[in-house]
């Protein structure tokens, strides 16, 4: 798949420190194409020589949003912007919301469906998992509307 | 110990291109969350899970070869999308305690 390099009109509507900027979409109930966006966003951070470990974690995260947007909701934008000293992360999805955060960052909380479980999801590990791997993390929920998230990891 | 050796050693069947890479330690996981927050890189996945979403969080993580026990095969697709992103599937009809017990006597801590 061709990656789109920084376009001046991307970087323009982002905050004055943001150096690279790009977004995917992902789809509800793909499957098939699961983890692919968290894949090419390890791959650019790689390219723009961000420290591996700082990657990862952010990698974890996006994998965990990504599989939520395929399970949970019709579609998400994964907004990705590298800044100086952090680089943040925006999915916001189209879908059903969630009606109480709080119980939904329950580590083993889960409304996975069965046929959801059988693939090895619904371990209520989603959204701990992405809280315990980025550094900052705001969830942002509106019932039949969707569900934002706003996440960063600490460049070393 | 590299994948090749362990492969070799345990009489797994490689499904994908085997590597000569060194393996750091394993992982035993069925629960993709589990797997991408917890297994390491360079580790062995051992798992049940056939479907391509837990090669795509192994891959994110760096997993350096996955053991797909009792028998179970990932589908045609699956195994390209393991083999472009460089990572051994071996095979195996025996269950994952069982795969377990034969990587800790060839030494895997």
């Amino acid at each position: 798949m061709t990656q789109e390099r920084p376009r001046e009109d991307d970087v323009a509507g982002a905050p004055a420190d943001v150096l690279y900027r790009e977004a995917f979409r992902i789809s509800g109930g793909d499957y098939e194409h699961g983890g692919e966006v968290a894949a090419r966003v390890k791959a650019i951070l790689k390219e723009l020589g961000i420290d591996p470990a700082c990657s990862r974690r952010l990698s974890i995260a996006n994998f965990e949003a990504e599989m939520n947007v395929i399970m949970y909701a019709e579609s998400a934008d994964l907004v990705l912007e590298v800044a100086g000293d952090e680089v943040r992360v925006t999915v916001a999805d189209r879908g059903p919301g969630i009606p109480d955060i709080g119980l939904a960052m329950q580590e083993g909380y889960s409304t996975a469906t069965a046929e959801m479980r059988a693939r090895g999801f619904g371990a209520g590990m989603g959204l701990p998992n992405m809280k315990r791997n980025t550094d900052r993390f705001e969830i942002e929920s509106v019932v039949g509307g969707g569900t934002t998230l706003r996440y960063a990891v600490r460049i070393a | 110990m590299t994948i090749k050796e362990i492969a070799e050693k345990l009489g797994l069947q490689p499904l994908t291109a085997l590597s000569e890479r060194t393996v750091t330690g394993v992982y035993i996981s069925d629960m993709v969350s589990d797997v991408i927050a917890n297994a390491k890189a360079g580790n062995v996945l051992v798992t049940v899970q056939v479907h391509n979403n837990v090669i795509a969080a192994a891959n994110l993580v760096d997993v350096a070869a996955i053991v797909v026990t009792r028998g179970r095969k990932p589908a045609d697709d699956t195994l390209q999308l393991a083999e472009k992103a460089g990572i051994p599937v071996l095979f195996t009809e025996l269950n994952s305690w069982q795969i377990a017990s034969h990587l800790y006597e060839a030494g895997l801590r």
